[in-house]
């Protein structure tokens, strides 16, 4: 890896095979589904505010719709788009792609990832998944409309939604699932092979627990997913009749309900592998800005690792109301409430972390502890929904959105909003505008919880998801007021956004140079002069210390000491 | 680097890319174990299942299968050839292991070409679907390992590998054992029980 290179600006930017810089292409990538997902966001919220009204100027209604009106089917693929692109096109790739591949190598000591080649293709395999789901939205019928769930018989042929925007919205998770799990063997192999010596599994970042984490996760999980996502492919393209009951009336059909357990079998996970990555960064950062070792970390490493598994064996409190057995019922509502315990335990911890630490909210710190509000928020909210008894009443209304924003869509935003404004004088060798960044926080944290909230007293109300206009049931009236005020707020959410990007891309043009070390923090990548050349490290580091010794009464005049740096004795 | 400091390895002196097939093939495995269960559980509330002896050619697909199992011998053969620094008989073993492998996939499309003619096709019934989803996925399995010989084949016949060097058909044999185990699953869901 050492020796020089001749390159080339297109394998430099974009056949690159260095991690660094699959990173941001990754980061771009997923920045952009964000902003794609994040308007669809709006004009769902419009809707539900103001049923069959025109979209107004500034959310481009007459550029989409005729005369800015919005047609059920539009509303099915908008919210099923959103959702899935928020999930596998935003967030998947920010923050698993992104920092998974910008943080491991650097942090463990690594020159690079274990298969660079690998790598690149793992990007380029996405980018055409997000060719093939771009591309859906030009079919005549549009783009899909089943669910972020695809649940049969929506998304099969008999019975389903009409037009191929299915089929190409199942072949591009296909794709999105294959680099997935290209980028999982990296991961997992660099951190079991690559570590620097000096970095036992104890001594790597939590940052590197959760992304590692994650990963098995992925390796485990996404082949099964794809396994029924052939098959549902099958099913829409050469009539196979897999998840199709009866279809036929000549021949005896298959199983609907089969398709349910596949995609929770991974669906489930996939709400962990998408947090996991923000526990270990928010462990790493709330250590960091309190400049106190991470609280118990030992311990919020393996309640990750009891989280893991328990995760793989929880799926049917999705299915509760598809006639389960009640004793299953209870089964899986057992092993839900369990994972409770692990998750207060390092709950705990974060809070331990902060307790009489020497507090400083930059940005990066503001984000962090805005997870740990919005995912306590979810994570008690999930309570209801994991028990039977009142999830009979809770499911499927606005009460779950409003749960799973909270602990999937709020979290993993904040969590990777902290990790940008944390590593990118790393990325990109600037400064971001702090007075930017924290007004940017206020005015994402506070229109936010009230959207997401309200979600949920909706939900309570008993208002529908997934409904195109509830103004036409009459027990919901009384609360079109509060959906008009909810869509307010996410505007204002939605709008407020721009400052961040407005701070991002001036900050890259022109931002300050950033110093090396800005956050005074201990682990490896701080040590590195910035632009990190390909490669690296120039010589491969000694890892003498834990990721987190914050204020440690042996080091004299600073109140950290990177990892490499032997403990004065 | 101290002694203290130095980590200590589990997966001992597997070289990296061997450790990342290994993986690849746990991976791969659950996929299969997605395609297996999927089947088992569709047979397990339909209301009739046929017997697939009644359909399948057994004693044919029987053949294929000790084909198979008799290429993952010449794999075997490949790679202690190149041990013994013998390049000869690692391309000659190559080579007939890709021989077997092209004509296990000859025989499956005979088999499949007779089914359609008979007018047994996927979407004729859910057995059909699961039989062909499965047996299909397997033989893609079989046809990239055929294609990922030829490649390791085109670079041991420029002399890329010796004795020392063997790690790159070990790891080819990793991949075509597991092909061949798959197999092994796959025959007996499918066709003998
Ligand atoms: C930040 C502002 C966001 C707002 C205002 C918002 C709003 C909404 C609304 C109103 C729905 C419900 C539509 C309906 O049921 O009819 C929805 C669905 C959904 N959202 Fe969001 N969302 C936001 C961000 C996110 C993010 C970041 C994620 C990803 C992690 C996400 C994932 C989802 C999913 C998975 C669904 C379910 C789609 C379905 O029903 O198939 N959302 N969103
Ligand atoms: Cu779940």
């Amino acid at each position: 890896m050492s020796e020089h290179h001749e390159q080339t600006f297109c394998s430099k930017y974009i056949f690159s095979t260095d991690h660094k810089v699959i990173a941001k292409q990754f980061l771009w990538l997923g920045l952009f589904f964000l902003a794609f997902g994040g308007f669809q966001a709006l004009l769902i919220r419009w809707q539900l505010a103001y049923p069959e009204q025109p979209l107004p100027w500034y959310l481009l209604g007459n550029l989409f719709y005729e005369g800015g009106l919005m047609t059920p089917d539009h509303y099915n693929v908008l919210f099923t788009m959103h959702g899935t692109i928020m999930i596998f096109w935003a967030i998947t790739p920010m923050l698993i792609g992104a920092f998974g591949n910008f943080i491991i190598p650097l942090q463990i000591g690594a020159p690079d990832m274990a298969f660079p080649r690998l790598n690149m293709i793992s990007f380029w395999t996405m980018f055409l998944a997000s060719i093939v789901l771009l591309a859906s939205y030009l079919l005549p019928e549009g783009a899909a409309a089943g669910g972020w769930t695809s649940y049969p018989p929506l998304s099969t042929p008999v019975g389903g939604i009409a037009g191929e925007g299915q089929t190409l919205w199942t072949l591009a998770l296909t794709l999105a699932g294959t680099s997935t799990l290209m980028g999982a063997i990296n991961y997992i192999i660099t951190v079991v092979r690559m570590r620097a010596p000096g970095m036992t599994y104890f001594k790597m970042p939590l940052s590197v627990w959760g992304l590692w984490l994650t990963s098995i996760m992925n390796a485990i999980f996404v082949p099964i997913i794809a396994a029924g996502l052939i098959l549902l492919l099958l099913d829409r393209t050469i009539g196979t009749q897999f998840f199709i009951a009866g279809g036929l009336a000549t021949v005896e059909g298959g199983d609907p309900l089969l398709y349910q357990h596949v995609f929770w079998i991974f669906g489930h996970p996939e709400v962990y592998i998408l947090i996991l990555p923000v526990w270990g960064i928010v462990s790493e950062l709330l250590s960091v800005f309190s400049r106190k070792p991470a609280f118990g970390a030992k311990v919020t490493a393996i309640c990750m690792c009891t989280i893991v598994v328990l995760s793989s064996i929880v799926w049917g409190h999705h299915m509760y109301t598809t006639g389960m057995s009640p004793l299953l019922g209870k089964a899986f509502m057992f092993l839900t409430l369990l994972i409770s315990i692990p998750s207060s335990i390092f709950f705990l911890n974060w809070l331990g972390t902060l307790w009489r630490g020497n507090l400083h909210f930059d940005p990066p710190m503001l984000f962090a502890m805005g997870v740990i509000w919005v995912f306590g928020l979810g994570g008690l909210t999930g309570l209801y929904n994991a028990t039977v008894t009142s999830d009979i009443y809770l499911h499927d209304t606005m009460f779950v959105v409003g749960h799973f924003h909270y602990t999937m869509a709020a979290s993993v935003l904040f969590g990777g909003l902290a990790a940008i404004y944390f590593w990118f004088p790393k990325m990109f060798n600037k400064k971001m505008n702090p007075l930017l960044g924290k007004i940017h926080f206020w005015v994402s944290f506070i229109p936010l919880n009230y959207v997401f909230f309200n979600m949920m007293v909706t939900g309570y109300a008993g208002q529908h998801r997934r409904l195109y206009n509830p103004s036409e049931y009459e027990f919901l009236a009384p609360i079109s007021d509060l959906n008009i005020s909810i869509t307010t707020f996410a505007i204002i959410l939605g709008f407020s956004q721009l400052i961040f990007a407005y701070n991002f891309i001036n900050s890259i043009i022109n931002g300050e140079k950033a110093e090396a070390n800005p956050w005074k923090a201990n682990t490896l990548e701080w040590t590195l002069e910035g632009p990190i050349p390909h490669g690296n490290f120039a010589t491969t580091p000694t890892v003498y210390n834990g990721p987190h010794e914050y204020s440690n009464p042996a080091v004299k005049d600073r109140d950290w000491i990177a990892q490499s740096e032997p403990m004065p004795t | 680097m101290s002694e203290a400091l130095a980590i200590k390895d589990p997966f001992g002196k597997a070289t990296t890319g061997k450790l990342g097939m290994w993986l690849f093939i746990i991976m791969d495995g659950l996929s299969f174990g997605g395609l297996l269960i999927g089947g088992a559980a569709l047979r397990a509330t339909a209301p009739s299942w046929p017997n697939p002896g009644d359909l399948l050619n057994i004693p044919l697909t029987g053949f294929n299968t000790f084909l198979l199992i008799c290429t993952s011998f010449t794999m075997v053969m490949a790679l202690n050839s190149l041990e013994k620094g013998s390049q000869s008989g690692l391309k000659k073993y190559l080579a007939l292991t890709m021989a077997g492998g092209l004509v296990f996939l000859g025989i499956q499309v005979y088999e499949y070409y007779h089914f359609i003619l008979d007018g047994f096709i996927p979407s004729t019934s859910i057995y059909a679907a699961v039989f062909y989803a499965t047996t299909c996925f397997h033989g893609l399995h079989v046809l990239s390992g055929v294609i990922y010989i030829a490649c390791i084949l085109y670079a041991a016949n420029q002399g890329r590998y010796t004795a020392h060097d063997t790690d790159h058909v070990e790891i080819l044999g990793i991949f075509w054992h597991f092909v061949d185990l798959i197999w092994i699953f796959v025959f007996t869901v499918i066709y003998l029980i």
